[in-house]
């Protein structure tokens, strides 16, 4: 228990659980919908996207946050605008953006004689939190959740029935800005703890999971937050007991629940085929 | 209630307004710019409280005007207006209820049968509010009057497609609405659901509800309606 427990009475180890946690698990609730709206391609770009907007503002030295809020949001909108009337096809806008920007966030890094500093921004850093990001990241948090909670009858609705949606006289259109706009503000978030290579798999793997294991979404939204926390916590865990990187650590763990759900499921699948089986015969 | 659509014209109360409830003329309507038109030249006045069948083969027009009626394709020739307003600006889209084809739904969304019916009250919500006891009893109303009280809480996936039909319009039958337009409702139905819906489009009827319904069936055309617009190639015939 001890082995268990010990590590979270240091101070700087419980900023980085309470960063961890307030960050998977606004990317799980997120996520659920990411998931149904088969946007998970969008949130891989918009991780890669705020590239740019750190480099930048870290090369002028301002506020990091602020220059990654800018550059998701860039592309939030960029690619529902270049998407629109179905002019280009949304995942080609998304590939072209997402590499665009990931490209010039890598020159502009180059122009600095050393990589390293950018290692943290690429792979995060969750033991480095400060009180100051921490406050950043939880206004983030509560940012989302509220709007989510607020608006979540709405956003179920034109992800399900986007056309009795319009008919009602919602828009559609405008409930994905708002969606790219919370992922872009949760991707901000998630850099620092997972850093910008792994930020996606926040967005996406513990809802996938949650989705495997029940088919209504209130349930899956819970189920989905479950394994965020599990997971933040026991891959910070295991990245203070072994010394390897937080952010693989935590993504790991997710990736763990990930595949236990699959067996689960496909579990299930067989007991059901073959009772239908003994059913016929 | 802050309604999803803003008002900005008074609305006559319903049955008092001498306007029909959906009047055409001259419609034309295509899907993209430039493309041939779906829907050429129709014209079509249904009044208050009748029952209009929308007849012909696939591709004729029938959805194409359905969904020019409910806002969802720009009308890009000729007036079409709902209880005398014309459907771009029509500000109340509570007095209408759709019924899409079943095919355009996600049914592997996770959603229970009776949330699927909820969502028909969310136009009377608006944004923020949840739906209350009053919306969740109409909603089971719906559900019982179809014939789908006992099988509410499964997942939407687990209906056969019959079931999904009868479950689309409960949700119809939740927005109580005055004018019903209804996308082939008896395409690819077994029989205990035919049975059902033909019922309740009488039911509708005797309240005194405009329906006006896309169908393949000639059969009881002349029972169950009491007009009908033939369409071909996007032209009436």
């Amino acid at each position: 228990m001890d082995w268990l427990l010990e590590p979270f009475q240091l101070p700087f180890m419980q900023t980085a659980a309470l960063a961890a946690a307030l960050v998977s698990v606004t990317c799980a609730m997120l996520g659920v919908y990411v998931v149904l709206r088969r946007m998970a391609f969008i949130g891989d770009a918009l991780s890669h996207t705020v590239l740019p907007g750190l480099v930048v503002a870290y090369l002028n030295q301002w506020n990091l946050f602020g220059g990654a809020i800018i550059a998701s949001v860039i592309t939030a909108l960029g690619i529902g605008w270049l998407s629109r009337r179905q002019a280009l096809r949304e995942d080609t806008a998304i590939g072209v953006l997402f590499t665009g920007m990931f490209a010039l966030g890598i020159l502009l890094m180059s122009t600095v004689r050393s990589f390293r500093d950018f290692t943290h921004i690429l792979f995060g850093y969750i033991l480095g939190v400060t009180s100051d990001q921490l406050a950043v990241i939880a206004g983030i948090a509560v940012a989302i959740i509220v709007t989510l909670l607020l608006l979540h009858k709405e956003l179920e609705l034109t992800s399900f029935d986007p056309v009795h949606a319009e008919v009602i006289g919602l828009r559609p259109d405008l409930l994905r800005y708002v969606l790219l706009i919370l992922m872009a503000l949760a991707v901000v978030a998630a850099v620092q703890a997972v850093g910008v290579v792994l930020t996606s798999a926040l967005l996406v793997v513990p809802a996938a999971t949650a989705s495997l294991i029940t088919n209504r979404l209130p349930r899956m939204m819970l189920v989905s937050i479950g394994v965020a926390l599990f997971s933040s916590l026991a891959g910070l865990l295991i990245s203070y007991r072994i010394d390897v990187s937080s952010g693989g650590a935590i993504v790991l763990s997710c990736i763990a629940c990930f595949a236990v759900a699959w067996g689960v499921n496909a579990l299930r699948q067989r007991r059901q085929q073959r009772r239908a089986h003994a059913n016929v015969a | 209630m802050i309604p999803y659509r803003a008002t900005r014209n008074k609305i006559p109360a319903a049955g008092t307004a001498s306007a029909p409830a959906l009047l055409a003329e001259d419609v034309t309507v295509s899907y993209a710019d430039g493309d041939t038109p779906a829907l050429k030249g129709v014209n079509l006045r249904v009044p208050v409280g009748s029952r209009v069948a929308l007849v012909g083969p696939n591709g004729a027009g029938k959805s194409t005007l359905l969904k020019a009626a409910v806002g969802l394709l720009p009308v890009t020739r000729g007036t079409l207006s709902l209880f005398g307003q014309p459907v771009g600006r029509f500000a109340c889209p509570q007095r209408m209820a759709y019924l899409p084809q079943r095919g355009e739904l996600d049914w592997h969304f996770p959603l229970s049968v009776r949330k699927l019916v909820l969502t028909g009250r969310y136009g009377h919500l608006g944004w923020l509010r949840r739906p209350g006891a009053r919306d969740w009893a109409i909603a089971d109303q719906a559900l019982a009057q179809m014939q789908l009280s006992e099988l509410a809480e499964r997942q939407i996936s687990q209906l056969s497609g019959g079931q999904q039909q009868r479950a689309l319009l409960a949700r119809a039958l939740a927005q109580e609405a005055d004018l019903l337009l209804l996308d082939e409702p008896l395409n690819a139905v077994d029989a205990a659901t035919r049975s059902v819906v033909a019922e309740t489009l009488r039911v509708l009827h005797a309240q005194g509800k405009t329906i006006i319904a896309a169908t393949h069936e000639l059969e009881h055309l002349e029972t169950d309606f009491d007009a009908a617009l033939y369409l071909v190639d996007g032209r009436e015939t």
